[in-house]
């Protein structure tokens, strides 16, 4: 495993205050840095100053194999840790390899392929898609780094002629917002303008990401009481 | 005209002025760097200089590719620079397909592709389709979002050696199997070698759906496909010889 693989801080892209959760944290969830701003939200606002939050970069999501060994690593070190794990991913493009990982480690994920999924709902997120098939979904996380991970990460700066090959069957941008912010719509306005894409608004809030650390927490205190 | 204009003419490569060997170097380093304006020249100017399209195809076009392949494969370049590689490789493709049509060039084999239904991402099938008519097989590519009923046709239309078919999305992997299951329903499983590939998949989801073979990337493909169509050739040439 190449070290630049796991973010050694809890944050590899915000710029967010860390959690004074590092005394004696009995639980961990490991996570994708594309979560990790939604998740130190609910942790300060449910005062669950218990959970540890460890996260990889979303950057792997370009390597979706390498993603099963990065959680073992993770897995593992809170295991030695004697810690509760939680996995906040989908399954995100890793063919249930993630999911097999799980089971013999015995640990829980959210239930759903990936982000835009949990966020909005399953059912949701199955009319998105009948809606019209040629959707690019964007988040909070992907508005914020709409150039670096999407116009960068697919070299469409250094060869713009590729843009017709890659988003040539895209009708739609559909931002799923997962807080209230007038800049970030714009921002994402702008992001489907410049892709010659039409726009949708859609707000999510933190979605089923809420509700599977609300179930974690609650397996906690069954655990603990 | 300004001094950059004045560098930048005297610079310029003129294609014509180089010997063969030379210009199939060039067009490999075009291929690499995706200049698809001089790939079409070059391979225009090949066929001029009398060469035969087969040996375009083989000696500048796909020999190019080979090598991008082998940096792709090593980490060297990365996907937009592959695609890139391959729409120069079009321009080359777009003059010599008529050409190889109308001299009869025999076919290595022939593939049916699409991207599976609810799925509209084709840039791997897009590599796989461009890299396997570069290595001389027919590619007949049904583009994206495609139901089992029109593989289906599309088998009972083109009789292909090779069915592909691509998937980017968890969701939609699964109707790999449902392709392949109607297949055995109606006793034609047999008759075709099945590829699969994308991101999500790996070998034993390959397996589990009844696949022939899982196909990492388009350079894994190309190899596959040439194994199992001349296994496959030969098999049937060795049950005549055994009748």
């Amino acid at each position: 495993m190449p070290p630049s693989v796991l973010s050694s801080r809890h944050s590899v892209t915000d710029h967010l205050e860390r959690q004074a959760t590092d005394a004696a944290p009995g639980a961990v969830i490991i996570t994708c840095s594309a979560l990790l701003r939604e998740i130190q939200a609910l942790i300060k606002a449910n005062g669950w100053t218990h959970l540890e939050v460890v996260t990889i970069s979303a950057e792997l999501h370009n390597r979706p194999e390498r993603i099963p060994d990065a959680v073992q690593v993770l897995i593992t070190a809170a295991r030695r840790k004697g810690q509760l794990v939680f996995v906040a991913y989908g399954d995100c493009g890793t063919g249930g390899r993630l999911d097999a990982l799980l089971e013999r480690e015995g640990v829980e994920r959210i239930p759903g392929a990936h982000c835009y999924q949990f966020y909005s709902g399953s059912e949701q997120f199955k009319q998105f898609e009948e809606a019209e098939l040629g959707t690019f979904y964007l988040t909070d996380f992907l508005v914020r780094h709409f150039d670096r991970l999407v116009i960068r990460g697919l070299g469409l700066d250094r060869k713009p002629e590729l843009e017709p090959l890659v988003f040539g069957h895209y009708r739609k941008l559909l931002y799923l917002a997962q807080s209230e912010d007038q800049e970030l719509q714009q921002r994402a306005q702008a992001a489907a303008q410049r892709l010659g894409l039409s726009y949708a608004y859609h707000y999510t809030g933190s979605g089923e990401l809420g509700r599977s650390l609300q179930r974690f927490n609650r397996q906690l205190r069954v655990g603990s009481s | 005209m300004s001094n950059n204009e004045e560098l930048y003419d005297e610079e310029e490569l003129d294609l014509s002025t180089l010997p063969d060997d030379e210009l199939v170097e060039q067009m490999y380093d075009d291929l690499y760097n995706g200049m698809h304006a001089e790939i079409g020249e070059g391979t225009q100017i090949l066929l001029d200089r009398g060469w035969s399209a087969e040996k375009v195809l083989s000696d500048a076009l796909v020999a190019g590719m080979g090598i991008v392949g082998v940096d792709f494969r090593d980490g060297i370049l990365f996907v937009p620079e592959v695609l890139s590689a391959a729409n120069a490789m079009k321009s080359g493709m777009e003059i010599l397909r008529p050409i190889l049509a109308d001299t009869g060039a025999e076919s290595v084999g022939k593939m049916v592709i699409g991207t599976v239904k609810g799925d509209i991402h084709d840039i791997g099938k897009n590599l796989v389709a461009m890299m396997m008519e570069g290595a001389g097989f027919e590619v007949i590519d049904l583009g994206i979002n495609i139901p089992v009923e029109t593989y289906l046709e599309a088998l009972e239309t083109h009789k292909p050696d090779i069915l592909g078919m691509s998937a980017l999305l968890t969701t939609t992997m699964p109707y790999m199997k449902v392709v392949i299951d109607t297949m055995k329903e109606k006793g034609i499983r047999d008759d075709y070698i099945v590829l699969v590939g994308g991101a999500p998949l790996n070998e034993e989801f390959g397996e589990a759906v009844g696949a022939d073979g899982y196909c990492r990337d388009a350079a894994v493909a190309v190899d596959m496909a040439k194994e199992l169509v001349a296994q496959r050739r030969g098999g049937a040439i060795a049950q005549v010889a055994v009748a």
